[in-house]
């Protein structure tokens, strides 16, 4: 097989050296920690062998906030690197190399399993269900997913980063011109990733269509309900299409053939066709989420039903469809006609209408109500002016003809960071400051928080806002430096004092979440934010079976209505019933540990070890087809213990009706 | 789902076996035959059409849905995206300069 072992770690780079000590460091410092505190047994059986979907959720959003860091880090090296003309920081292929993993890890290892956590956590409760449809797959996805990411995160010490971008264009990404192993990594680990969460989609779409509680039919769900439904249908549809293109990418590297080559009748712009075919569609599975997390906090802290529910669902669906019929906007330049580029040109415009309607939609929810300023509302309401900042630039790039002009310039770059980081990462800040007392049993220090906010917001601005003006002036993306006669250094300076106020920002999140766990209030009711759907409804941090009972539902906000009625919020010991839970299971992670060795191999081209590790993924297929396993019962007296444990803490939520 | 537990999957295990000739037989008129090239996109697309016809009815419970609406709109979404992923990349593959 030709093992070049000298190749095997790579070498000779001072900053890698760094982080190769650093990783090795960090793994043993784990491994000693776990060890001293005797808690492997406990990792085992209470998290690395659950499917309870709050749980997984969980670990979503770990290693979200863990590849938050990382692509971050990415970030400010750019930044560091571009903040001086002829800056030698960086060479020209590491600045290849930290585009590329800072594109991956950003969208697909951060913004995804941010989401998808967040939609483990909050969909079920929401619905008023007891788990997902299908816990041990979630789990399963959980653990795809886990793995693809610490595969593709571990290139850039053994065998080298993949360096062609996020986009990984062929020509560039194909054997001839990018011989190295590198983007070997993108092929394999983006496809373990991209089956986990394909999973994800499916298991979503199943549980919200089948597991709803009594009473909430599909126009009583609560917002963020519907955009993950609308965002697990966009999974099912666009994600096989990456599937497919990541599998010819795969035989064209490992295998020789000729889908995207240059030679032998391979069509390589047949791959930016395929790739953005997903590749828009995903925005919006990230973006639509999103949205619903605004849609629940506005509405919550504007102490107000969401105005204009039916025109959301709608404008949903349209953005669905729409999101679908757009991908040709991406590559314009590629020269397909003005047929094409002017209906492309068409549709994409037409996708600010929806748009627009739910930006109006949040504004007149907020209108006369009484607005509380936590900081999970502070998040929401930066969001507007900022994503509309990115939604504007977004039509110009939009029109065919224009987009000449901008084409592979900052001024994209800025365009894009402008929906992606108000219309992902704000969210994702909301939700957590939101939905934090409902995973952990204490809220976030507003405090603290505040500084969060206004670093990270005023950081935002200042690193992307100049390269708007430094796109237009001519600055191209994805170029390692500059000269003094360009005239931009200024901006590029200023853009990356920008990026460091952000880091500061992200510190102070990291700051809050210490600081919270040490010093904050456990005492909190279920319903800290005297809020209005179901997951409220129960105890903080959640109890393993969700609902004791059941709960009903006849209209909007359930939650608020059994406040104000005072209705359904104590529960007689003679409704208490067993209730039936799925068994923990350490199959998925075996299958994810797996998946990443054999996708190892493969990266590296050693096909008759890949083949072996292969076996185990099959072994555990077929193991889990003869899986009779048929959960276990939590019997009644410890129902009634949990549920009085909380139910009669002062403070609770029967008192907090205002 | 509980009543299928106990009979032999026979369809699930036709389908299969009718896929993998259908794969089978694409890859080899793509391969070891010398057709046109006309020729053998129209016969791998048949086959291609058939196998897809194949997978619905005997994978995936086509028939057996109690809720008609539920079908149509999957039918209609599926077929809608089909169009939109094969059609839309033969036409933004083959207009304009981009094709030559
Ligand atoms: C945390 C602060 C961030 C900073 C400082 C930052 C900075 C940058 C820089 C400097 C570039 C490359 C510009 C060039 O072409 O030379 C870039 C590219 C990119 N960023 Fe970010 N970014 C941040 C956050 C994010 C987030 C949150 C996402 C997505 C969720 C994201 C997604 C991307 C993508 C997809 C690219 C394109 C990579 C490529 O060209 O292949 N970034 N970013
Ligand atoms: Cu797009």
């Amino acid at each position: 097989m030709g093992i070049k072992w000298d190749e095997f770690f790579i070498t000779g780079d001072p900053l890698i050296l760094g982080s190769q000590i650093a990783i090795v460091l960090t793994m043993v410092g784990i491994v000693a920690g776990v060890t001293y505190l005797k808690k492997w047994k406990w990792l085992w059986s209470e998290w690395i062998t659950t499917v309870d979907h709050k749980r997984i959720g969980i670990m979503y959003i770990i290693s979200g906030v863990l590849m938050f860091f990382r692509g971050g880090m990415d970030g400010l090296l750019m930044k560091a690197q571009t903040s001086r003309p002829e800056m030698e920081f960086l060479d020209a292929q590491h600045y290849n190399e930290i585009f590329t993993t800072h594109g991956v890890i950003m969208i697909l290892f951060m913004a995804m399993p941010m989401l998808i956590g967040i939609m483990n956590v909050v969909v079920p409760l929401q619905i008023g269900a007891r788990d997902v449809a299908f816990p041990q797959l979630n789990a399963l996805s959980f653990w795809l997913f886990f793995g693809g990411a610490m595969l593709f995160n571990i290139s850039f010490v053994i065998g080298g980063s993949p360096d062609a971008g996020w986009t990984s264009y062929f020509p560039l990404a194909g054997k001839e011109f990018s011989p190295g192993i590198g983007n070997n990594y993108y092929a394999v680990a983006l496809q373990i990733a991209g089956i986990g969460t394909l999973l994800s989609g499916i298991n979503f779409v199943v549980t919200i269509l089948k597991m709803r509680t009594k009473g909430m039919t599909l126009m009583k769900m609560p917002m963020f309900t519907w955009t993950s439904f609308i965002a697990s249908v966009i999974i099912i549809a666009a994600f096989p299409i990456f599937t497919v293109a990541l599998a010819l990418m795969t035989f064209d590297r490992l295998y020789g053939a000729h889908f995207f080559t240059l030679s032998g009748g391979g069509l390589d712009m047949l791959w930016a066709n395929l790739f953005w075919l997903w590749g828009h569609p995903e925005v919006y599975i990230l973006v639509l989420p999103a949205f619903g997390i605004y849609s629940e906090i506005i509405s919550t802290f504007s102490r107000k039903t969401l105005f204009g529910y039916k025109s959301m669902v709608l404008s949903i669906l349209i953005i669905a469809l729409l999101s679908m019929v757009v991908w040709v906007h991406h590559f314009y330049t590629m020269g397909s006609g003005p047929a094409v580029n002017s209906i492309f040109s068409i549709t994409t415009m037409a996708i600010a209408v929806p748009t627009g309607i739910k930006i109006f939609n949040w504004l007149f929810t907020m209108r006369k109500g009484r607005i509380k300023m936590t900081n999970a509302m502070l998040w929401s309401l930066a969001f507007v002016p900022c994503f509309i900042i990115g939604g504007v630039t977004g039509v110009m790039l939009g029109m065919g003809a224009a987009d000449y002009q901008y084409h592979n310039t900052l001024f994209l770059v800025a365009h894009f960071h402008y929906t992606i980081i108000p219309g992902v990462v704000f969210a994702v800040f909301a939700a957590l400051y939101y939905w934090w007392p409902k995973m952990f049993g204490f809220t976030l220090n507003e405090k603290i928080g505040r500084w969060h906010f206004w670093l990270f917001v005023i950081g935002f601005n200042a690193t992307f806002m100049p390269m708007f003006f430094l796109g237009l002036d001519g600055a191209v993306r994805r170029s390692y430096t500059y000269s003094v006669e360009s005239g931009f250094a200024p901006l590029f300076l200023v853009s990356a004092l920008g990026s460091v106020i952000l880091a500061l920002g992200f510190i102070a999140f990291c700051y809050n979440i210490y600081w919270s766990i040490r010093h904050a209030d456990r005492n909190i009711t279920g319903d800290p934010w005297n809020a209005r759907t179901l997951e409220w409804a129960t105890a903080s941090p959640v109890q393993p079976y969700n609902f004791a009972k059941l709960p009903e539902v006849d209209g909007l906000d359930p939650f608020w209505k059994m406040k104000k009625n005072n209705q359904g919020l104590t529960i007689k010991d003679s409704e208490i019933k067993e209730i039936h839970m799925p068994s923990n299971s350490g199959l998925p992670f075996i299958m994810g540990v797996a998946f990443g060795v054999a996708g190892f191999f493969l990266v590296f081209e050693w096909h008759i070890a890949a083949a072996i590790a292969a076996i185990g993924i099959i072994a555990g297929l077929i193991y889990r087809s003869f899986d009779y396993d048929e959960g276990y019962h939590i019997p009644v007296d410890e129902i009634k213990e949990t549920e009085s444990k909380w139910r009669n803490v002062e403070g609770e939520v029967h008192n907090y009706v205002k | 789902m509980e009543k299928h537990t106990n009979r032999f999957p026979i369809s699930h295990v036709l389908g299969f076996i009718f896929s993998l000739i259908l794969t089978f037989g694409a890859a080899y008129i793509a391969l070891k035959t010398s057709l046109s090239f006309k020729v053998i996109m129209w016969i791998i697309g048949t086959l291609a059409v058939l196998q897809a016809g194949i997978q619905l009815f005997m994978f995936m419970h086509l028939r057996e849905g109690e809720d008609g609406k539920t079908n149509v709109i999957n039918i209609v979404y599926g077929v809608f995206m089909a169009v939109v992923i094969v059609v839309g990349s033969i036409w933004v593959m083959s207009a304009g300069h981009a094709a030559h």
